[in-house]
């Protein structure tokens, strides 16, 4: 073998091998860290200075940031986070960078609104992004809609969720729910109907996989709620009439206050206990429900959307 | 060559130039390119939510754009020292072709290679749109109409590079072009700036706004990624400023290639 080939070989190994190290190295110099050292940060946080860094190129850049956003809310979500402290900015900054990319207002709202983990618990902050994207796609009636179920789901204000709705009736070609939603927001806030309304409009108006299986989740707990109110009402009503709580739903139907074996969204028969309560057989196939829920459960950190969703 | 017409000349310097961009490896970047619009059509799709079809118009025409620059700049600047360092232009200046001949042939074979890479990129852009919509829309048009702003950039750099070339050394004329690219996608907010200013200052801002090139009117990239049309106006008057820069530019290369003492 020739000298310089022997060379050549020796240094080859020798970069792969202090390269192998390196990595192994930093690896466990990472694991003795404090997190804090390595918590992610925005180098730049002002949406103006970015716009003229673009150098004309912004919209590119809004998407970026916009899959940043994802991909932060992705990751925080998988771990469980309740803090997502650069959620706001991210979108704040493709928001700026592209007033017209639809899905940071669409989506983002969403993510920063929900409270965690199921996103930021910040719906202060996602009304403002909402605001913004009105501002500037006045014409899209959707960002009323999301605007107006904020006001509603997050932060309760059925008035201004009311108005937000009616606002945007007067779209052009806005969907025909939202002005009966604006009608049924003043009126009946509070109730079932109205969520199942605004999770039905949801899910027909969205193409997105997350969005669509998040509102199927939520149909399913108002259908669980709705249904245990229901079904303890009528045990109830059973121990009115025979001093006794039912035992089973058969002795129910016996008594000719039901028909059959009720069942959850998920094709599940429901159990009814001893002291009247009606529970659902896997509460952590049916997330959002209320009701129904053995004494003590906790739900997952994270919701479970199944599959078929 | 003592008998062929002007043009003919011309022609010919420009074919020669195309010839040796494409031996040169130019086309190369299609390539890469091709990578990239790939990659980011199936990716993006994987790694975020409901800008599948923005990202492909955004991040395509973004790199037509910043490909076709760093081309324009990088073989715009070598063009005229290329020709002296390796003594080819002696030869060439000794046959009855004229400097500004010189100068015209060159810059007709640089943006004609331009032109060609940008229709190769273009088929790219369109098939991954075509890939990630699985349909063309009506508005795509208005892609086109990015594109055809993009080869007008083209040919202002490409004329820009060749002024500074015909003075300066390839660094230098980098930098200055590549200086000007920069400063010429802020020229709104220069004069921006020149409104704020008065008295002497506010005609020197002025002045420069007006003298750089503007680019940021010519990337309507953000507008047809949202397929929103573009003025009629704009596309005429855009034409018409780019063609009148670039030919500004071209003459003053000319003007000084003229007086350049080659020896």
């Amino acid at each position: 073998m020739r000298a310089s080939r022997k060379v050549a070989i020796a240094a080859s190994s020798v970069l792969i091998l202090c390269l192998m190290g390196s990595i192994f190295t930093l690896r466990r110099v990472d694991r003795m860290r404090n997190a804090a050292t390595l918590e992610e940060v925005l180098y730049v946080s002002s949406p103006t200075a970015l716009k003229r860094m673009s150098l004309g190129y912004n919209g590119l850049l809004a998407d970026i940031y916009w899959t940043r956003a994802v991909q932060y809310f992705g990751g925080k979500h998988h771990d469980g986070a309740t803090h997502l402290d650069l959620l706001a900015p991210l979108l704040d900054i493709a928001a700026a960078l592209d007033p017209q990319l639809l899905a940071v207002y669409e989506f983002g709202s969403n993510f920063l609104a929900a409270k965690p983990p199921n996103g930021a618990g910040m719906p202060e902050r996602a009304v403002k992004l909402e605001e913004f994207g009105i501002k500037n796609n006045p014409d899209e009636w959707r960002l009323y809609y999301n605007l107006g179920f904020i006001y509603y789901l997050d932060l309760k204000d059925y008035a201004h969720a009311a108005e937000t709705f009616d606002r945007g009736s007067h779209v052009p070609n806005a969907h025909p729910w939202l002005k009966i939603l604006a009608a049924q927001m003043a009126q009946h806030a509070g109730e079932i109907q109205t969520a199942r309304m605004l999770w039905t409009t949801t899910l027909q108006s969205s193409q997105e996989h997350y969005i669509r299986a998040n509102a199927v989740a939520h149909l399913r707990a108002l259908q669980v709620d709705e249904d245990v109110t229901n079904l303890e009402r009528v045990a109830s009503f059973y121990k009115q009439k025979n001093g006794r709580w039912p035992s089973s739903f058969a002795e129910i139907a016996r008594a000719g206050l039901m028909t059959g074996t009720p069942v959850d969204p998920l094709r599940r028969p429901y159990r009814l206990t001893t002291d009247g309560h009606v529970e659902v057989r896997s509460p952590d196939d049916l997330p959002f429900i209320e009701k129904g829920t053995p004494p003590g459960y906790v739900p997952p950190k994270k919701p479970k959307f199944l599959p078929t969703d | 060559m003592n008998s062929n017409p002007m043009n003919f000349r011309i022609a010919h310097i420009a074919t020669n130039t195309f010839r040796e961009a494409v031996r040169d490896h130019v086309l190369y970047n299609l390539i890469a390119f091709a990578l990239l619009m790939s990659g980011a059509a199936i990716l993006v799709g994987q790694i975020s939510f409901g800008i599948e079809r923005l990202v492909v118009i955004n991040l395509g025409l973004a790199s037509v754009s910043l490909f076709g620059t760093v081309i324009a700049i990088f073989i715009g600047i070598g063009l005229v020292s290329k020709e002296i360092d390796k003594r080819t232009l002696y030869t060439m200046l000794t046959h009855p072709v004229r400097r500004w001949e010189f100068i015209v042939g060159k810059f007709v074979g640089l943006s004609g290679t331009l032109v060609v890479n940008t229709f190769f990129m273009a088929i790219g852009v369109f098939a991954a749109l075509l890939y990630v919509s699985r349909h063309f829309q009506k508005a795509d048009v208005w892609v086109l109409v990015a594109l055809y702003f993009i080869i007008l950039q083209f040919l202002i750099i490409t004329a820009l590079a060749l002024l500074f070339s015909s003075f300066s050394s390839p660094l230098l004329s980098a930098v200055f072009a590549f200086s000007l690219f920069i400063i010429g996608s802020f020229s709104e907010d220069l004069r921006g700036f020149a409104a704020m200013t008065n008295g002497l200052a506010r005609w020197i801002t002025t002045g420069a706004a007006y003298l750089v090139p503007n680019f940021s009117a010519l990337n309507v990239i953000s507008s047809v990624a949202h397929q929103q049309p573009v003025a009629g106006h704009l596309i005429l008057y855009n034409t018409a400023y780019a063609l009148l820069y670039t030919t500004m530019a071209i003459s003053g290369a000319v003007l000084i290639f003229e007086r350049r003492n080659l020896k």
